[in-house]
C-alpha cells in the first residue's frame, strides 16, 4: 500500500467477500494511515484534549449570560506569561528544525530553554494565582474568577503531564548511542504539543479578555 | 463476477507475477513495510500476572474487577428489591440506605462493570487477537490504565466507609441536591464519587488509546478494516464514542467538586437549605444535565455497540452462516455512534426545555431506530436458514435479541416528548432502561464469556450450570421488568423509598413482592455463574482447538490457549473475512481467516 488515505465512503462501500475486492485487500500491510503510532497518539490526546476545553468553554459562555457575573480584570502580568509562552513555541519549533537537521548539541540547548521558559510561564501563573488571592479575589468569589482559576489550573496541568515527556526526550539526547529516528520522534510530538497547548491558552486568554 | 473466481484465474494471475512483472494476485502479499512490534517480555512472576503489559492478561485484570465490583452492585439491588417489596420489614433499610443503593447500583452497573467489562475486558482480549497483533500498541499505557480503573473502584468502595456513607443522589448526581445536606453522602460520599469517576475517565482514556491505535494501525496484513470481525468494529467505535464523550463527563465531575469543596457555582442556584441562605447563586443545574446526557447518551452505546457486535459474531459462528448484510452491520454501528451525540437532551423533556428543542431530540431519537432496526433484521436474517446450534452463547444470543426489541420498542414511546412527559420518571422508564441496556448487553456478556471461556483457559463452562443460568436469567428478567412497564402505567413513580397507602398501589403491592422474588432468584443465579467460572478454571471439560469451529484468528494461534505475544514466530496472514461458513463449492464447512485461497480451490466466492 504505497497510498494511504482514509475516504470512509469509500471504505464502507468496499465488498470484502468479493474476489476482485479479495486481490487488493490481500495486498493490505494491516495499517490505515500513514501514520507512526505515537503521532497518532499525541493526536488522540489533542482531539480528546479538545473536546474538554471546548466543553469548558461552552460552559463559560452559558454561565457567563447570567447577571452576577463579574469579568475579571487581567494583570499585565498574564500577558508576559502570554509573550513567554509563545516565546517557547517558538523555541521549541526552532529545537525541532534543528534535530531534524542532526544538529542535536544545539537542539539540546533549545530543549533546555524550552524547560526553562515552561517553568516561567508556569511560575507566573502562579503568581497571577498568588496576586489575585491577595487582592481577595478567591474561586468562590466570582464565576469569572473560577473559571480562572480552573482554565489556568487545567493549562499548566496539560503542561506539567508535556513536561514529563519533554524530559524522556531531552533525557535521550544524553544516551551515547541513541535511536536517532526515535529522538528526532519525540522532539517532534513534544513541539506538536506545545503549539497545540499555545493554541489553547491564547483561545481560553483571549476568551477572558474579550469578556 | 464472483463466479469466475475459479482455479484457472487464479493459476494464470500466479504465472504471471513470477514472470517478473508485479500484478497483485490473490496470494502475493507485500513485504512488510513495518518491523515487528518491540514487545515486553516479563521476567518475574509480578511483571507477568500482577504489573503485566500483556493484554490477554490485562484483560482478564478488568473482567475480574468488573465483576467483582458488579457482584456488590448486584447485592445492592437485592436490598432496594427488599424495602419495594417488602416495606417495613427489614430494620437494615432507611430511607438513606435505600438512596444509596439505588445510586450505586446504578452508577456501579453502567461504569464500572458493563463499560470496563465491554472495553477494558473483551477488548483488551480480543482486540490484538482479533486483529493479528502481538499486544496493544502501548502496552505499558495499557497497564496504567488497568491500575487506574482498579484506584478508581478502590476510591468507590471506599465511599463505603466514610462518614455520611456512599452519596445517595442517584446515578446521575444532579446539582444542587446531590452536594446539599439531606442527600445522603453528601460530605465525603459524593466527593469520592466524582473523584472516583475522574479518576476511571483518566484510565479509560489510557486504554481507549490503545484501543483505536491497535485497531487502525497494527492489524496484521491483508486485514483491511472490512475484514474485521463485527466484534471489532463494536468495540472500536465504542472507544472512539467514549473518548469523545467521557470529557464531558470529566468536566462536570471537575466542575461540581468545585462547587462542592471550593464553593464556586457553576452548577449551584441561588438557594436555600434547612432555611438558611447558601453562599451559592446564578450557577445552573440545567448546564450540568447537558453535560451529564451529553456524555450520558453516548454511554448507552458504549455499552450497547460492543454488545452488537459481539452477538453478530456468535449468532453467525453458531447458526454457521456468514453474517448477512456484513456492510449493513458496519454502517449501523458507525451512524448508530454519529447519532448517539445529538439525541442527548430526550433525557430531560421535563426539565423544562424549549418545546422545539425537545421536537428536534425526538426526531433524532426516532431516526436512530432506523440503523438499529437494520442490525435486528440482519441479526434475524442471518438465523434464517441458518444451521443453528442451540449452544448457550446462541441460547443467549438469541435472548438479546428478543430482549433488544423489547427494550428498543418501549424506547419509541419515551423517545416521543408527549409519551415521555407522563411515562417520566415512573416505573416505565426503570423497565425500559433495564431491558434495553441492562439485561440485553448482559445477555452479550453472558453468551460472550460462554463462547471465549475455552480460548481463555482451555476449557468448557459447565453445561448444565449454564443451562440453568440462561433460563433462569432469562425467564426471571421478563418476570422482573414486565410487571414494572405496568407499574409504570399506573403511575408508580421510581426513587421512592416507599408508597404507603397510595391508592393507586392495591395493584402494585403484589407485583413489587412477586418482581422482589423473581430478583432474588435471578441474582442467586448469577452467583452459581460465578461459581461455574472458577470451578470449571481446573475442573471443566478439556476443550479441543478451536471448539466452536469458528474463523476469526484469535482461535487459530499456534498455541492454544493463546500465549505471551499471540502468534508464535510469524504473524498471520490474512485472505478473506471471517464469516466464510458453509461456503459453496467448499469441502469444508468452515474456511478460517488465513487460508490462502490455493487451500480451498473448489471454494466459490459468496454471493450476497
Amino acid at each position: 500500500m504505497s497510498k494511504k488515505e482514509l475516504n470512509i465512503f469509500k471504505l464502507l462501500s468496499e465488498k470484502p467477500w468479493e474476489a476482485s475486492q479479495a486481490e487488493i485487500d490481500n495486498q493490505h500491510d494491516g495499517r490505515t494511515l500513514d501514520l507512526s503510532k505515537a503521532k497518532l497518539g499525541v493526536r488522540t490526546i489533542m482531539v480528546v484534549s479538545t473536546v474538554i476545553f471546548s466543553l469548558f468553554v461552552v460552559s463559560y459562555s452559558d454561565r457567563m449570560l447570567v447577571h452576577d457575573w463579574r469579568s475579571l480584570s487581567e494583570p499585565w502580568l498574564l500577558w508576559i506569561n502570554t509573550l513567554i509562552l509563545i516565546f517557547t513555541s517558538f523555541v521549541f519549533h526552532k529545537a525541532k528544525v534543528l534535530s531534524d537537521k542532526n544538529e542535536f548539541e544545539k537542539a539540546k540547548n533549545y530543549l533546555f530553554l524550552v524547560g526553562f521558559l515552561t517553568f516561567a510561564f508556569i511560575t507566573g501563573q502562579l503568581i497571577v494565582w498568588q496576586h489575585f488571592i491577595s487582592a481577595g479575589q478567591y474561586a468562590a468569589t466570582n464565576p469569572a474568577n473560577a473559571f480562572f482559576y480552573l482554565f489556568t489550573a487545567l493549562h499548566g496541568l496539560h503542561l506539567l503531564g508535556g513536561l514529563f515527556f519533554w524530559g524522556k526526550a531531552t533525557k535521550k539526547l544524553f544516551k551515547n548511542n541513541f535511536s536517532i529516528a526515535k529522538t528526532k520522534q519525540a522532539i517532534e510530538l513534544c513541539a506538536i504539543y506545545w503549539h497545540f497547548l499555545l493554541i489553547v491558552w491564547l483561545i481560553l486568554f483571549g476568551l477572558m479578555i474579550a469578556t | 463476477m464472483s463466479d469466475e473466481y475459479t482455479e484457472n484465474k487464479l493459476e494464470a494471475k500466479a504465472a504471471d507475477s513470477s514472470s517478473g512483472s508485479y500484478a497483485p494476485t490473490a496470494e502475493t502479499v507485500p513485504a512488510k513495510e513495518s518491523p515487528d512490534q518491540e514487545l515486553y517480555h516479563a521476567k518475574s512472576f509480578w511483571t507477568k500476572w500482577v504489573f503485566s503489559q500483556d493484554a490477554k492478561v490485562i484483560g482478564v485484570q478488568y473482567a475480574l474487577t468488573a465483576t467483582a465490583i458488579g457482584f456488590i452492585g448486584l447485592i445492592l439491588s437485592w436490598g432496594m428489591r427488599l424495602q419495594l417489596g417488602f416495606p417495613e420489614t427489614f430494620s437494615f433499610l432507611g430511607p438513606a440506605t435505600y438512596y444509596q443503593s439505588v445510586t450505586m447500583h446504578g452508577m456501579i452497573m453502567v461504569i464500572y462493570l458493563l463499560t470496563a467489562l465491554f472495553l477494558g475486558g473483551f477488548g483488551n482480549y480480543l482486540i490484538p487477537l482479533m486483529v493479528g497483533a502481538r499486544d496493544m500498541v502501548f502496552p505499558y499505557v495499557n497497564m496504567v490504565s488497568y491500575w487506574m480503573f482498579l484506584i478508581a473502584v478502590l476510591v468507590l468502595i471506599a465511599s463505603f466507609f466514610v462518614p455520611g456513607g456512599p452519596t445517595g443522589a442517584g446515578w446521575t448526581l444532579y446539582p444542587p441536591q446531590a452536594i446539599l445536606p439531606g442527600t445522603p453522602g453528601s460530605e465525603m460520599g459524593i466527593v469520592l464519587m466524582l473523584i472516583s469517576l475522574s479518576l476511571f475517565v483518566i484510565g479509560f482514556t489510557m486504554g481507549g488509546l490503545n484501543y483505536v491505535i491497535t485497531v487502525l494501525q497494527a492489524r496484521t496484513r491483508g486485514m483491511t478494516l472490512m475484514r474485521m470481525p463485527l466484534t471489532i468494529w463494536g468495540i472500536f467505535t465504542a472507544t472512539v464514542l467514549a473518548l469523545l464523550a467521557f470529557p464531558a463527563l470529566f468536566v462536570a465531575c471537575i466542575m461540581m467538586t468545585l462547587d462542592n469543596l471550593l464553593g464556586t457555582s457553576f452548577f449551584m442556584p441561588e438557594i436555600f437549605s434547612m432555611g438558611e441562605k447558601l453562599e451559592y447563586g446564578g450557577g445552573s443545574p440545567i448546564l450540568f444535565q447537558h453535560l451529564f446526557w451529553f456524555f450520558g447518551h453516548p454511554e448507552v452505546y458504549i455499552v450497547a455497540l460492543p454488545a452488537f457486535g459481539i452477538v453478530s459474531d456468535l449468532i453467525s459462528v453458531h447458526a454457521r452462516k456468514n453474517i448477512f448484510g456484513y456492510r449493513m452491520m458496519v454502517w449501523a454501528i458507525v451512524i448508530i455512534g454519529a447519532l448517539s451525540f445529538i439525541v442527548w437532551a430526550h433525557h430531560m423533556y421535563v426539565s423544562g426545555m424549549n418545546p422545539w428543542f425537545g421536537f428536534f431530540f425526538a426526531t433524532t431519537t426516532l431516526i436512530i431506530a432506523v440503523p438499529t432496526a437494520i442490525k435486528v433484521y440482519n441479526w434475524v436474517l442471518t438465523l434464517w436458514r441458518g444451521n443453528i446450534h442451540l449452544t448457550i452463547p446462541m441460547l443467549f444470543s438469541l435472548g438479546f435479541i428478543v430482549t433488544f426489541v423489547n427494550g428498543g420498542i418501549t424506547g419509541l414511546f419515551l423517545g416521543n416528548v408527549i409519551i415521555d412527559v407522563p411515562l417520566s420518571d415512573t416505573y416505565f422508564v426503570v423497565a425500559h432502561f433495564h431491558m434495553v441496556m441492562g439485561i440485553a448487553p448482559l445477555m452479550v456478556v453472558f453468551g460472550a464469556i460462554y463462547h471465549w471461556y475455552p480460548l481463555i483457559t482451555g476449557r468448557h463452562l459447565n453445561q448444565t450450570l449454564g443451562k440453568i443460568h440462561f433460563w433462569v436469567t432469562f425467564v426471571g428478567a421478563y418476570a422482573i421488568y414486565f410487571p414494572m412497564h405496568y407499574l409504570g402505567f399506573i403511575g408508580v413513580p421510581r426513587r421512592y423509598f416507599e408508597m404507603y397507602d397510595s391508592p393507586y398501589m392495591t395493584s402494585g403491592v403484589g407485583l413489587n413482592q412477586f418482581i422482589t422474588v423473581a430478583a432474588l432468584i435471578v441474582g442467586f443465579t448469577q452467583f452459581l455463574f460465578l461459581y461455574n467460572i472458577f470451578t470449571s478454571w481446573y475442573k471443566g471439560e478439556k476443550s479441543e482447538r478451536n471448539p466452536w469451529k469458528a474463523n476469526s484468528l484469535e482461535w487459530h494461534t499456534p498455541d492454544y490457549p493463546p500465549t505471551h505475544g499471540n502468534f508464535g514466530k510469524e504473524l498471520p496472514v490474512v485472505y478473506r473475512w471471517p464469516y466464510d461458513f458453509s461456503v459453496p463449492g467448499s469441502d469444508k464447512e468452515y474456511i478460517p481467516q488465513d487460508v490462502a485461497p490455493s487451500q480451498v480451490p473448489t471454494a466459490k466466492a459468496e454471493t450476497t
